[in-house]
């Protein structure tokens, strides 16, 4: 938050002055952010984390992280239900620490990453839930195939250039035809993001 | 009919030994397979699963055959064969229930010591948990080469043993393999104890 910043620059505080003007009466409670402060066209960048886990029978699982995405998303400030994002990863930089894991979730059995290069999801609705929270529904598409899955949005961090979300959701890998080590790893990836953006 | 008895073996030696050999056999086959051919990557994942879980069958099967050839009689060695025949064949026997044991148990350190750590999931039924063995690319290359020279070696002498087997049956002609196939003969031997009387008298 702006507070953070030592030395706030003079644009930052002006945005300062005029959103807790805005904000009027909810000036004392404006401690948590909020959504709707937040409005903005933001590009998504490098410095978030694309996070997933699976869990295995017995305990523990597979980690890991996609590095390489892109995406963007639109806030909206006076009705955040017509906000929106778009968002693509690169299955091919995935990584878990172990070569064979990733070469296997790259390969035909998972991604087949050679075939379908990109995962991309596309959002047709936002549902405030909180002051800072949202729910996301949108379709994903991976290997060929498209499905409506949510996810869940906390507001984490925002200044006047950047915002940062916590992002997760629960997706089934067996309707994207990956369900390959099922039951021993379980069906269904949690992905747990924390996506920075950059106001264009 | 279940025990061994002084000429012949029982239900119980026969049914182990077969359900062994060809579990044994599989295993090669599908250990080759999955390890040397190249496959499409989701088949030869449920192929490592298979090979554990049947892998672990045999473990078993094999411990109690172990157990079962220590404590059970074992019958008078087919007729005929030289004191050298019968040493070999005993020498061979408990190689081979040695190294049924050796294999699986080699198996198991593989997939304990994978830096994979994946489940054994014994025929998605129940977790067969990993040996206690810590896990490092090291020790999962020693022990699947270890695995590997085991199950190779056990081929061998399967072969061998195979080949000594069917010598008998087919050159010697004697009941070597016969023995190990049906009750035939102590059926035979039994009906005469029980009646006191010859088989041929009896057929009238
Ligand atoms: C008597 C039972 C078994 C037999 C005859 C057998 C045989 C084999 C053979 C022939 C291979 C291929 C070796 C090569 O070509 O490099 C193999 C690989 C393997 N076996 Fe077994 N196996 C048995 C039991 C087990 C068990 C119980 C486990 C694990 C619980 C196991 C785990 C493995 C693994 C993980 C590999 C692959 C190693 C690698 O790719 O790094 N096996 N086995
Ligand atoms: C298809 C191949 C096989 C054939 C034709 C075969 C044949 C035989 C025969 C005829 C006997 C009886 C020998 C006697 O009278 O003393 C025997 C015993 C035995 N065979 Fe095999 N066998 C085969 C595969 C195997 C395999 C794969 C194993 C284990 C790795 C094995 C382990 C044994 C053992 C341990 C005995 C001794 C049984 C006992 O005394 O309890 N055999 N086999």
């Amino acid at each position: 938050m702006i507070m953070q910043k030592s030395k706030p620059s003079p644009a930052a505080l002006a945005l300062c002055i005029v959103l807790t003007c805005a904000s009027g009466p909810d000036t004392a409670r404006a401690s948590a952010p909020q959504l709707q402060d937040a409005a903005g066209n933001y590009g998504i960048t490098g410095a978030s984390r694309v996070h997933f886990s699976v869990a295995q029978v017995g305990g523990g699982g597979i980690v890991g992280d996609f590095g390489k995405f892109s995406g963007n998303f639109r806030i909206d400030g006076s009705n955040i239900s017509r906000s929106s994002v778009e968002f693509t990863l690169y299955p091919e930089s995935v990584e878990t620490g172990e070569s064979r894991v990733e070469d296997f979730l790259k390969s035909s059995a998972v991604f087949d990453s050679a075939t379908y290069r990109t995962v991309t999801f596309r959002s047709t609705s936002v549902t405030q839930t909180g002051p800072d929270s949202a729910a996301i529904e949108g379709t994903l598409t991976a290997r060929g195939k498209t499905r409506k899955e949510r996810f869940s949005v906390k507001l984490t961090d925002w200044n006047s250039r950047s915002i940062s979300f916590m992002i997760r959701g629960s997706i089934f890998r067996s309707p994207y035809g990956m369900d390959v080590g099922t039951p021993i790893y379980s069906n269904v990836v949690e992905f747990d993001m924390n996506i920075k953006g950059q106001k264009h | 009919m279940l025990r061994n008895s002084r000429s012949t073996f029982g239900w119980v030696t026969i049914v182990l030994h077969w359900m062994i050999a060809a579990l044994i056999l599989g295993l090669i086959a599908l250990g080759f397979a999955m390890r040397r051919l190249s496959l499409d990557p989701a088949l030869q994942f449920s192929l490592y699963q298979w090979h554990k879980s049947f892998g672990f069958t045999v473990l078993a099967l094999a411990a109690f055959r172990a157990v079962w050839h220590l404590f059970e009689r074992k019958p008078e060695a087919t007729a005929g064969l030289s004191p050298l025949e019968r040493h070999a064949s005993a020498t061979m026997h408990v190689a081979l229930i040695v190294l049924t044991l050796a294999v699986p148990l080699a198996g198991w350190a593989v997939a304990s010591t994978s830096t994979l750590n994946i489940p054994s999931f014994y025929f998605d039924w129940f977790v067969i948990p990993h040996l206690p063995m810590a896990k490092s690319e090291a020790a999962e290359t020693v022990w699947t080469s270890t695995h590997a020279i085991l199950a190779y070696m056990m081929l061998t002498l399967v072969l061998v043993h195979a080949m000594a087997a069917f010598y008998h049956h087919i050159i010697r002609r004697d009941e070597v393999l016969a023995r190990m196939l049906t009750l035939r003969q102590r059926r035979r031997g039994e009906i005469e104890k029980a009646s006191g009387a010859p088989l041929v008298a009896k057929r009238k």
